[in-house]
This record gives C-alpha cells, sequence and structure tokens, in this order.
C-alpha cells in the first residue's frame, strides 16, 4: 500500500508552482478534457470512482455534479469549501500548501463539467498564509492563460476567486457558507432547495471540499476504476487522515478508504506516546461519537464507522491516551460547539450553552447525580431538530461520551473530582 | 390536488399548502413563533415540529409543502416531546419578570407553556444576561433578555417595510436583536413589529406600565387616520379605568383583512387615537356668551339653535346658510346630514371637502395623503358643491366675508388647515349664527357661537366608506363622553325640532335608509356588511396581483 496521490507533493520542493506541477504531469488531463470529453462522461467516471465528498458528509461527489440543472437559464458556481474549522482536521491546509495547482486541476475539470465558468474558494479566515498562495498561484495561472478567457486555448472560460472566511466554524456548513459568501451573516439555509439547485446567489451551485476536487485529475487521468479499486466498496481512492492527540507522529496520512483504524494509528502514526494506552479515539473530527479501545478495528470508511454508530466524517483522528479525563475531554468539546453555535435555531442555540455550564459545574466539583441525565437529555433534545448538523455535533460527543465513559462522570459527580491519574 | 391525513383527519388541499397551513385548515393549530403567514417562512424557532410517516427526523410544519399521501402527526408523544423539549430550551434563558412583562397575558411563552409545557425545569445555571429596557426607536423598547430570537421583527422591516433597520447579531445564546450600528426602528409602521413580537420582547412605549392587557376588551372597527381605512381592534380599559388615568382607550391593534391592511396598520393611526380621550374633547353643548363659554343642557341647545335658523332662514332665505359637513363622519351621520339640510331645512350650499393646504403624507402600502375615513361616502352620498349645485367651502367663506352668508354650520373641521388664519377669523367674524358639531375643540370651534358635542369614532356605531369604495363598520367600544352624542342623532333631534321626525333608532336604520336611497349603496344592508367590509356597487376587489404589492 504505498500508492500516493496528493501526498506524493509534500516533500517535492515548490510543489505549489505550475512548474513542478507541470514536470509531474500537472494540467495535461484538464487539457485532454477539454478537448476529448464531454461533461456528462466526466461526471459518470467520477461517479463509477466512488469518489466521496470528503468534507465530512461523503455524499457521492459524481452524483452530486449531476443535480445540476441542465436548462436552467441560470449562470452555474462550483464553490470549492476550503474553510477546514472541524477540530482535528487540517488536510485540507496542506493540499493547498503542496498541491495547489492539482486542487486548481480539479476545480477546471468540475467546472466544465457542470457548466460553471465562476469559482469561488471560501477559504477560512484564520488560513491567511494559505490565502497567499493561493492569490499568487492563482495569478501565475491567469498570466499563463490557464485560467480566464478560454483556458488552455480552449472555448472554456473560468475565473477563479478567493474569498476569505472571517472564522465561524459554521460556515464551513454549506448553505452558512453561501449566505457569508454573499455576504450574509453565516447561518444555514432551510433544505430544500438545495445548493444545486438554487445555491450561491440564487444559482445552480455545487459546493465542494478541497480535497474532493483534488483527486478528481487523477481520476479522470487514470480511470475510474484505478482509484475505485484503491479502497472499499462504495468508498473509492484513498483520503487523507489527519491524525493528532498522544500519538508519536502526528500528521497527515494518505491511506486508502477502509484502512482499519488500528492501523493509522500504530503502523503510521507510530503508536502513543510513552508506551499510553488508548482511552479513546475520535475518528472523524471531533463531532463524530467516540470509540472505545476495543472499537479501533474498525475500517475507515464511511460505511463502516456508520455501522458501529460513529462517522468517519473529515477522517481528523484525535487519539487521548489513558491520561485524558473525559469529562474535561467533552467540557472542551462542548465549549467548542457552544462557541461556534451560529443562534439561529432554537435547540442548538441554547441546548449547547446549556450543557457547557453542566459539565463545568461538574468539573467544579458542584455536580449533582441528575447532572448526567439531564446531559443525554438535552443531547436528545437537539439531535434532529435542528436547521443544519451542528446540532447533531454539538450533541453526538455528549451522548457518545456519556454512554462510554458513564462511571467516570458519575465519579465526578460524587466525589467532585477526577480520578484520573495524572489529572 | 395533493390529499394528506393530518391526525387521521384526510384533508385535500391546494398544491404548495404547506403542513402548517392545511392542519389550519382543518381546525388544528400547530403551535408556532417564527412563522408568520404575512412573511417569508425561516424554520428557526422550531417549535412547530411534526412527524411525517416516512420521514426519519421530526419536521417543521411551517416550511413542509404537503405531498400527496403524507401522514402527519402534530399531537403524538414523539411531537409533544420535542415542543416540550424547545419550549424548555427558549425558557432556559428567559428571564422570569411576567410579574412586570407588559406580554403577560398575550405571551406565546406562557400560552405554549399552558398548552404544551407543563414540565418542571431542570435548569439550575445562571442565565445569559443581555440589554433590557433599551429604547430602540421612538416607539419600540426592547428588552433583549426576554427575545426567543424568532426574526419576525427583522423579517418585516426586510420584507414589508423594506427599511432593514433591524439584525441579529453575535453567536450562540449571546445572539441578539438590535437596530443596525447607527440606525433605530423609525419607520411609519414600527408598530407593527411590536404586534407580530410573540413574547415581550418589543413592547409599545405608549403601552408599558399602563394596563395588564387582561382588563382590556376588543372592539373591532375601522382606523379613521386617512381613506385607506386599515382594520382594527379598539383595546379599551372597561375594568379599571381608574388605573389608568381615566385613559379609557388603550391601544389600537391591526385586524386581519385581506382586502385592506392584511395584518398591518401604519403608526400614525396606531397613534392617532388620543384626542379620544384629550382635553379637548366636547363634552357638552355650549354657547359662546361675551366671550365666554357657557354650558347648555342638549334641551336648551336645540331649541335656541332651532329658534335661530329659523329666524335666519326666514329673514334671507336658504342661500344665507351654508353646511360644511365632514369626511371624518360616518356615512349615517353623513346621510343623516343631507336629510336635515336639504329636506327638513331645503339648504342648497352643502360641502365637505377642505383641501389640506399641507398635503398629507402617504406611501404605495397603506398610507393615503386623504386623511379622511370618509371622503368616498360622502362623494357617493352626493354632499359635494357640485352635486347640489351650491356653494363650495371657499365661497361660502367668501361670501361670508362679504356680508352674504348669515348662518354656517360647521361639522368637525378645523378650517385652518384648509386656509389662512386670519381669511377663516374675518369670514366667521362676519357670521351671525356659526355652530360648531364636532369631537374636539380646534380653532375653528372657538370662534363658533355654539359648540355641539359628537360621540368620536370609538363611541358608536356606523360605517365608513374607504377610497376604494369598501364599506366597513366601527362599533361601539366606550360610552361617549359626557353628553357627546353621534353625529345622526344630533341632525334627527335637530330635524325633529324643526317639524321633520326621521325614524332612526340605531346606525343600522340610518344605513338601510341610505341604501335604499343612494345608488351606489343600493343593495347593501347593515346586517350583511360584515368583518371584512363590502364593496359599493361599481367597484371591485383588489387583485391578487394588486393585494400582492401589499405582501411583497
Amino acid at each position: 500500500m504505498s500508492e500516493k496521490i496528493i501526498s506524493k507533493f509534500f516533500d517535492i520542493e515548490d510543489s505549489h508552482t505550475i512548474e513542478i506541477y507541470e514536470k509531474h504531469g500537472g494540467y495535461e488531463t484538464i487539457r485532454k478534457v477539454l478537448k476529448q470529453w464531454t461533461p456528462e462522461q466526466i461526471i459518470e467516471e467520477v461517479s463509477n470512482a466512488n469518489l466521496r465528498g470528503l468534507g465530512g458528509a461523503g455524499f457521492p461527489a459524481g452524483r452530486k455534479w449531476s443535480f445540476i440543472p441542465k436548462d436552467s437559464p441560470k449562470p452555474k458556481y462550483l464553490v470549492i469549501n476550503a474553510d477546514e474549522s472541524e477540530p482535528g482536521t487540517f488536510k485540507d491546509r496542506y493540499v493547498i500548501d503542496h498541491y495547489t495547482h492539482g486542487l486548481f486541476e480539479g476545480i477546471m475539470i468540475a467546472s466544465y463539467a457542470i457548466g460553471a465558468h465562476k469559482a469561488f474558494i471560501y477559504i477560512r479566515g484564520e488560513y491567511i498564509r494559505q490565502t497567499e498562495r493561493l492569490v499568487e498561484q492563482i495569478e501565475a495561472a491567469y498570466e499563463k492563460g490557464y485560467l480566464g478567457k478560454g483556458i488552455f486555448g480552449s472555448k472554456f472560460d473560468l475565473d477563479l476567486i478567493v474569498h476569505r472566511g472571517a472564522g465561524a466554524y459554521i460556515c464551513g456548513e454549506e448553505t452558512a457558507l453561501l449566505e457569508s459568501l454573499e455576504g450574509k451573516k453565516g447561518w444555514p439555509r432551510m433544505k430544500p432547495p438545495f445548493p444545486a439547485i438554487e445555491g450561491a446567489f440564487h444559482s445552480p451551485t455545487i459546493v465542494n471540499n478541497v480535497e474532493t476536487l483534488a483527486y478528481v485529475p487523477t481520476i479522470i487521468k487514470n480511470g475510474a476504476d484505478s482509484f475505485a479499486n484503491l479502497g472499499s466498496e462504495r468508498n473509492g481512492g484513498l483520503r487523507l487522515y489527519s491524525i493528532s492527540g498522544h500519538v508519536k507522529n502526528p500528521g497527515v496520512y494518505e491511506l486508502p478508504m477502509g484502512i482499519p483504524l488500528r492501523e493509522i494509528i500504530y503502523e503510521h502514526a507510530g503508536g502513543l506516546e510513552n508506551g499510553n494506552g488508548i482511552k479513546a479515539v475520535i475518528p472523524g473530527g471531533s463531532s463524530s461519537p467516540i470509540l472505545t479501545p476495543n472499537e479501533i478495528d474498525v475500517n475507515m470508511d464511511f460505511d463502516s464507522l456508520a455501522a458501529i454508530g460513529s462517522m468517519l466524517g473529515s477522517a481528523g483522528i484525535i487519539v487521548m491516551d489513558d491520561s485524558t479525563c473525559m469529562v474535561r475531554a467533552l467540557y472542551v468539546v462542548t465549549r467548542f460547539y457552544h462557541h461556534e453555535s451560529c443562534g439561529q435555531c432554537t435547540p442548538c442555540r441554547e441546548g449547547t450553552g446549556w450543557a457547557e455550564k453542566v459539565l463545568k459545574r461538574i468539573l467544579d466539583g458542584a455536580g449533582r447525580p441528575e447532572d448526567v441525565d439531564n446531559l443525554v437529555e438535552i443531547a436528545d433534545n437537539i439531535i434532529g431538530n435542528t436547521i443544519c448538523p451542528l446540532g447533531d455535533a454539538a450533541a453526538l460527543p455528549i451522548q457518545s461520551y456519556v454512554k462510554k465513559f458513564r462511571e467516570e462522570f458519575e465519579y465526578h459527580v460524587r466525589e467532585g473530582k477526577c480520578d484520573v491519574k495524572g489529572q | 390536488m395533493p390529499k394528506i391525513t393530518i391526525d387521521s383527519t384526510e384533508i385535500e388541499v391546494e398544491k404548495g399548502t404547506t403542513v402548517i397551513q392545511a392542519a389550519e385548515q382543518i381546525g388544528i393549530d400547530i403551535p408556532r413563533y417564527c412563522y408568520h403567514p404575512g412573511l417569508s417562512i425561516v424554520g428557526v424557532c422550531r417549535i412547530c415540529l411534526v412527524e411525517i410517516e416516512r420521514m426519519p427526523k421530526l419536521q417543521v410544519a411551517c416550511y413542509t409543502p404537503v405531498a400527496d399521501g403524507m401522514v402527519v402527526h402534530t399531537n403524538n408523544e414523539k411531537v409533544q416531546q420535542a415542543r416540550r423539549a424547545v419550549l424548555e430550551f427558549l425558557l432556559i434563558n428567559h428571564p422570569l419578570d411576567c410579574p412586570v412583562c407588559d406580554q403577560a397575558g398575550e405571551c406565546w411563552l406562557q400560552n405554549f407553556y399552558m398548552q404544551h409545557g407543563l414540565y418542571d425545569s431542570k435548569m439550575v445555571e445562571d442565565k445569559v444576561k443581555k440589554q433590557k429596557a433599551l429604547p430602540i426607536g421612538p416607539n419600540v423598547m426592547l428588552d433583549s433578555e426576554r427575545c426567543i430570537l424568532c426574526t419576525r421583527c427583522v423579517r418585516f422591516c426586510d420584507e414589508i417595510t423594506e427599511t432593514h433597520e433591524l439584525g441579529i447579531f453575535n453567536r450562540g445564546d449571546h445572539t441578539e436583536l438590535l437596530p443596525y450600528p447607527g440606525q433605530e426602528l423609525d419607520n411609519k409602521y414600527s408598530g407593527n413589529t411590536i404586534d407580530i413580537c410573540p413574547v415581550g420582547a418589543l413592547t409599545d412605549k405608549d403601552f408599558r406600565f399602563r394596563t395588564r392587557v387582561w382588563y382590556l376588551t376588543e372592539t373591532p372597527s375601522v382606523c379613521p387616520g386617512c381613506s385607506t381605512g386599515c382594520n382594527i381592534n379598539v383595546h379599551h380599559n372597561d375594568h379599571r379605568p381608574y388605573k389608568a388615568g381615566g385613559i379609557r382607550v388603550s391601544r389600537l391593534k391591526p385586524r386581519y383583512n385581506p382586502d385592506v391592511n392584511q395584518w398591518w396598520m401604519c403608526d400614525e393611526g396606531r397613534y392617532g387615537f388620543t384626542q379620544v380621550d384629550a382635553d379637548s374633547r366636547i363634552v357638552a353643548p355650549q354657547k359662546k356668551t361675551r366671550g365666554d363659554w357657557q354650558l347648555l343642557s342638549w334641551q336648551d341647545a336645540i331649541d335656541e339653535i332651532a329658534t335661530k335658523i329659523k329666524g335666519i332662514l326666514k329673514k334671507h332665505g336658504a342661500d344665507a346658510f351654508g353646511v360644511i359637513l365632514s369626511p371624518q363622519m360616518t356615512n349615517e351621520g353623513l346621510f343623516a346630514a343631507k336629510r336635515f339640510f336639504q329636506e327638513t331645512l331645503e339648504v342648497e350650499n352643502i360641502d365637505f371637502e377642505v383641501v389640506a393646504r399641507e398635503k398629507g403624507y402617504a406611501d404605495d402600502f397603506l398610507m393615503k395623503a386623504d386623511k379622511n375615513p370618509n371622503s368616498e361616502g360622502a362623494k357617493k352620498i352626493g354632499l359635494s358643491a357640485v352635486d347640489n349645485s351650491g356653494l363650495e367651502v371657499a365661497q361660502m367663506l367668501a361670501d361670508a366675508k362679504d356680508n352674504r352668508l348669515k348662518a354656517l354650520y360647521i361639522c368637525h373641521h378645523n378650517l385652518e388647515k384648509g386656509f389662512k388664519k386670519e381669511e377663516v377669523k374675518e369670514a366667521l367674524s362676519k357670521v351671525d349664527l356659526v355652530i360648531f358639531q364636532g369631537t374636539n375643540q380646534n380653532s375653528t370651534s372657538n370662534l363658533a357661537n355654539y359648540c355641539l358635542p359628537s360621540a368620536s369614532f370609538v363611541e358608536k356605531d356606523g360605517t365608513f366608506t374607504n377610497f376604494a369604495g369598501r364599506v366597513q363598520e366601527i362599533h361601539k367600544a366606550v360610552e361617549p363622553l359626557g353628553e357627546s352624542k353621534p353625529d345622526w342623532t344630533i341632525f334627527r333631534n335637530l330635524s325633529k325640532r324643526l317639524g321633520k321626525s326621521m325614524p332612526y333608532f340605531e346606525a343600522g336604520d340610518v344605513f338601510n335608509a341610505l341604501a335604499e336611497e343612494v345608488d351606489a349603496f343600493k343593495g347593501l344592508s347593515y346586517e350583511k356588511i360584515g368583518e371584512h367590509g363590502v364593496l359599493l356597487n361599481g367597484h371591485r376587489a383588489s387583485t391578487e396581483k394588486e393585494m400582492g404589492a401589499l405582501v411583497a
């Protein structure tokens, strides 16, 4: 399993420049596409490659593209979600830093497939260096005629615009992102209509994650099967796993879809520091339900994780060793979602703050026996009742931490302190 | 048309109907905060969650369109639990200041807690603190802690007035409704935000701490502030007027009429009722003797005025008599006046129109430049000077100045609004008998020899005809102040004293007589006007497109 697609550029000097990218076969695919491929063929190829939405939702990318209405008189837009903000996730930053033109080539192919002549990269405000890199490389691409009127000498026009977010987690949710892109407060929209029908500026829009688009050139170049076969059933190809926490070698690893979590932790990230044991693992960004050590043999694909009640999400793995206080860990996660709740709909706006206060009180030694069940009830009352998935993202950790580490919560409440060594 | 089942009742509704609307059609009230039929749908409050079979999650009834075969449960255990949960979430940071909150008694947090909540609160944490008693405009006070962020007021200012004063700031449970920096909620319709606020977040400066709402009685009526004739409810304090400093009418609220004002009314009309309880009210008949006003009984006033009128008509003839009626009067007052002056006295100089020198504010929504509620009625009843080949108001004043007019009967007008002060004063000083009939003193009444007290629009029954020819009813909410009487009663009494009785006992009698006599009103009857009014003959209802301009 030594196949690498994106990450092989991580160690190449100046891999973000056009020259180096082209030296490694970059921009060959888009030239061919513009001459020989129809948009329908591209969509079919991407569908067959089982490329899933790698921002976290895992929606099949090709199918998403096929929702763009063919007969709409409105302009179509491609929006690239580079608002990477899920705690534990830092892969898109690597893509932008080292595979800049690979991302652009994916954007070009996708734009051609959906008939978009304008694409927006919505990048999180904190990614200042990455913003500079994008702007600089977009300018270089314009100079070469790779962007703008008639790209690569074809009849296809494409403009690429970088839009910086202002630091709200919610703007990673695609409809909040579109609101923000339009200059409004980042509040998620009610669906339907879905963005493919009415997205940015009331026009058909596809929102794709950075990583998703970065795999597109390879799929078209090598064929759907070759990509699909790298992964598992219905979960094509490789993906970039961000791993952090108590491991020896945290970082971004490009590995096949469906690889066992244990293998990522112990073989690629070097296992835990000081030979400590695992207490818990977040498999797919801080919103995914937490796993216990006896669940880490799970295969890292969307379907396998869903089957054990968690989710692959953004593949941001956070490993916690046995010195971790789960009450404090949940408090940190909950405080984040409270801070980032957009405030639009009631359950998330009110429930996240309430849960944080309860957890804080427990940590301060003033917990009450009924608090533990109350936390779960708050979470139960948020889940499924909100406009966007942020409510679920806040509630799922509460449910899973309390369910899987209930004794620790009860000890905190009963004794007013932590029983974890080292805390 | 899709057929759906709601709580085991099957109903066929038009395509595009939402679940909340379909439920309404069969009398099922799904609770709502953010949903308002006159505003866009945002689905933020989540109180209207219902279960729809074959859908994994609960759905908001306000946003979900019906689909054929849909089976909806609006009140099963799962839905009730979600409602309780949403209520509890809304209340955890809501202050417990109901005892000092003006909304108490008409608060949808209170109402829905009683209908759908009734849980014991588990919240023991400190509540989030926000701004309280913040004046955000000339009429509206904001209490941010009470706000449940339904955004109805924001949408009203975005979609109805398109003035965009309000926004939602910050995030999470620190989210707050506020005017945009440097702005205040100062538009011509700002009071509507208070009406549509389901809680006590937006309160009326004009109403705060004056009356508890449960002491108020509602009487349907029509705003007399302009020729639109917005439908209103008069909220009057019948039970404890002494607690409100004797102010009987506490507030006006818009009343839904799909053909006129929908859910709205303007601030000018909303706050324009203060003359009803003002010190300037004329509360008894009076006459001026050597510069001083002296009170009279109705009996004496009618006797004296009848005698003087008779004397002048005998001596100078009907040409020396001028009558200035008012489009502030009801159809009934105008019709009784017409009969009295034309038939009993055989006077021809009758007019009603005094063109205001200062043009009234008008827009393309509800506010009309004609600030009278019944100009169309006066025209249709035939009270313009041209209808009677008599003198126009201006000519009457000119004739008065030249000593040709010996008597002038003025109803309600402040003539200074149409003519220069000196002109009015000079003209009226040369007329032997000036009778003023109206609700309140003004600079014209001060120039009269006699003042007769009229009941105000909240003190009588009757009808106005709006600019579009729609006849709408006003109803008596409170007793006429002092000795005041409806205009038609005064004319009936005068007429009887002068030899011709009118068989009118109620406003409806006058209206039905009017409907028999005046072509435009033919076929109408007082009993059939109904809560939304009826159109005069030859008038058509506004098209949906025209009404669309009101909603959009």
